[in-house]
């Protein structure tokens, strides 16, 4: 899981079956400072509460449809929380 | 399995469902050099604290088979903490 930053939201009417009623985020990469790194992509919104600004994190991959109602659907990335904060050693 | 250290901790309240009861670790994944590659933010499962070295496990029937889970959207676990690694026959320090 890494974490991400929401830029905005896409909507779309026509999609692939299964995905109906999911909320789709742009999210911006970060690396563990909170710096943006590597390329957007489209996150489904698995906590249904996020927005725009927030730090979230996200799951990739085969686990991240897991993290929605109906597991077996077209989705890559998937946010499965929001980041009160992120406690790093002083380095 | 990767070799990885832990930098910190990644406080959330909300969450999925699943993950409300685990603690986060934000833990860089180091080469054999301990020279850092990027890090993974992974359930603890084992009690590891900040500094310790650490074994992560990155992938999703593995994670869900430890935490004996049918589904759920876990896939990167701190299944161990390093105590000694050799390569090559060397000893690298753990620091």
């Amino acid at each position: 899981m890494h974490l991400g930053r929401v830029l905005g939201s896409v909507v779309a009417t026509e999609k692939a079956p299964g995905l109906e009623g999911i909320r789709f985020l742009i999210v911006q990469p970060l690396d563990k400072r909170s710096r943006p790194r590597g390329e957007t992509l489209v996150a489904a919104d698995a906590v249904s509460m996020a927005g725009p600004g927030e730090l979230v994190y996200f799951v990739a991959s085969r686990e991240a449809a897991e993290a929605l109602p109906e597991p077996f659907v077209p989705v890559d990335h998937a946010i499965v929380g929001i980041v009160d904060d992120v406690h790093l050693e002083e380095e | 399995m990767k070799v990885g250290k832990v930098a910190g901790t990644v406080i959330s309240t909300i969450n999925i469902p699943l993950l409300e009861e685990h603690r986060l670790l934000l833990c860089d994944v180091h080469d054999l050099d301990g020279i850092p590659s990027g890090y993974t933010i992974a359930v603890d499962v084992v009690d590891a604290g900040v500094g310790d070295t650490v074994l992560i496990l990155d992938e999703g029937s593995s994670a869900r088979q430890i935490l004996g889970l049918d589904r759920g959207a876990i896939r990167a676990v701190v299944v161990g903490i390093v105590d000694q690694l050799v390569v090559d026959g060397q000893v690298r320090a753990i620091s």
